[in-house]
């Protein structure tokens, strides 16, 4: 009881506050935008309109190339990570973190082998975002899969629960990352469609860069919404899945000629 | 009486001496950046109230962290990024020091303080090379 009647009352704050924000509102002239962007930076956040994904031609994936996995990882300062102390070489390559795998697929009754890269799959209905106990695992309003390392507290159970096996674990503590991926020990982490690039005007990522530079051109990043955008036309043309579609997890990610 | 007109100036001595140290200690305690740091030659802070900076930069960093990542509206003013870039200070070789580092811009504050600052457990300590 007590207890209440100390409480300030928050909703006359609240109050206080929206008249006096709406008062400064009417004193700036009716359509212009104060803003203090940052040059090339979205300030509105990402478009909820939007939905951004890959698609992937297995065909054009070539057997050995790993230029999307060499690029990753010096994007987002995987390449600054340094084998701990004590640990030894086999048990380092299990651990250290992977936004990408290279999958190599065989189809033993014909023989016919497919090379595809594996990552998150930014799904719809993502089953990460549904175990995460501290809602640290979310869907951004783009459609992006991401982990907010501010609230991980690294138990892991998207871990179990993803069936690409697309996050990683930090399992050490990290001495040096890039500014644009943050990373710590104890925290979860995946692929995010280089998020941080698209919030800067960038209209690619660097495993879609890296695959053309190599003149492969097998990822094709692009905004599954957009009717006109070369990814949608692309899925409307050709015959493609999505991995474990069973699911019904609408990936964000698809395949052709798997 | 002699000795008390002595006793008098003599407090009154030590207390001109004690408001002096105090209103230097005060200079000081407002100037105090990284020496060798590029926020040693400007004038205030991205805000223009530095004193503003010192008194807020948790809530702005703490509310703009959830804008960031949650959001993804990346147009805030206060960027830890930039905290790092402009108070490093240099080392002999001229590599960046950490900024977490003992006696650097946040430990000396925070240790002093004794208030943990993890955010670079994570976060990059030291400016990104262009």
């Amino acid at each position: 009881m007590s207890n209440q009647t100390e409480q300030p009352d928050l909703e006359r704050r609240g109050f206080i506050g929206k008249t006096v924000l709406a008062a400064g509102a009417a004193v700036v002239a009716p359509g212009v935008l104060v803003s203090v962007a940052g040059a090339g930076a979205k300030t509105d956040g990402a478009d909820p309109g939007k939905r951004y994904g890959l698609l992937i031609d297995t065909n054009k994936c070539a057997e050995g190339c790993t230029a999307c996995v060499t690029a990753c990882n010096e994007e987002h300062g995987i390449d600054l990570m340094q084998k701990p102390e004590g640990l030894d070489e086999a048990q380092w390559q299990q651990q250290k973190p992977q936004w990408i795998r290279k999958v190599k697929l065989q189809d033993n009754l014909t023989g016919r082998v497919t090379n595809l890269p594996l990552m998150c799959q930014h799904c719809e209905f993502p089953p990460c975002v549904d175990v995460c106990p501290t809602g640290a695992s979310f869907k951004r309003a783009d459609g992006i899969v991401m982990v907010d390392r501010h609230t991980c507290i690294g138990c892991r159970y998207c871990m179990m629960a993803c069936p690409y096996k697309a996050r990683s674990f930090i399992h050490q503590e990290v001495e040096h990352q890039t500014v644009s991926a943050p990373r710590g020990k104890g925290c979860v982490e995946s692929c995010n469609l280089c998020a941080y690039r698209l919030d800067y005007g960038a209209d690619n990522t660097a495993c879609a860069e890296a695959c053309a530079a190599q003149g492969h051109n097998a990822i094709l990043f692009g905004d599954l919404n957009d009717p006109n955008s070369e990814l949608a036309q692309a899925l409307s043309s050709a015959a493609s899945r999505q991995i474990r579609g069973d699911l019904e997890l609408n990936t964000g990610v698809r395949y052709t000629n798997v | 009486m002699l000795g008390s007109i002595g006793l008098k100036r003599l407090i009154g001595l030590a207390v001109a001496g004690l408001m002096a140290a105090l209103a230097a200690t005060a200079h000081a305690g407002s100037e105090w950046v990284t020496e060798g740091s590029r926020a040693e030659g400007l004038d205030s802070c991205v805000i223009d109230d530095t004193e503003k900076m010192r008194r807020n930069h948790m809530d702005y960093l703490v509310h703009q962290r959830d804008d960031v990542v949650r959001r993804g509206g990346r147009g805030s003013q206060y960027k830890l990024a930039e905290c790092v870039n402009c108070h490093t200070a240099e080392d002999a070789a001229g590599h960046a020091i950490p900024i977490d580092d003992e006696g650097q811009f946040c430990a000396s504050c925070h240790n002093y303080m004794a208030v943990n600052v993890n955010c670079f457990q994570c976060h990059r300590k030291v400016p990104e090379e262009e």
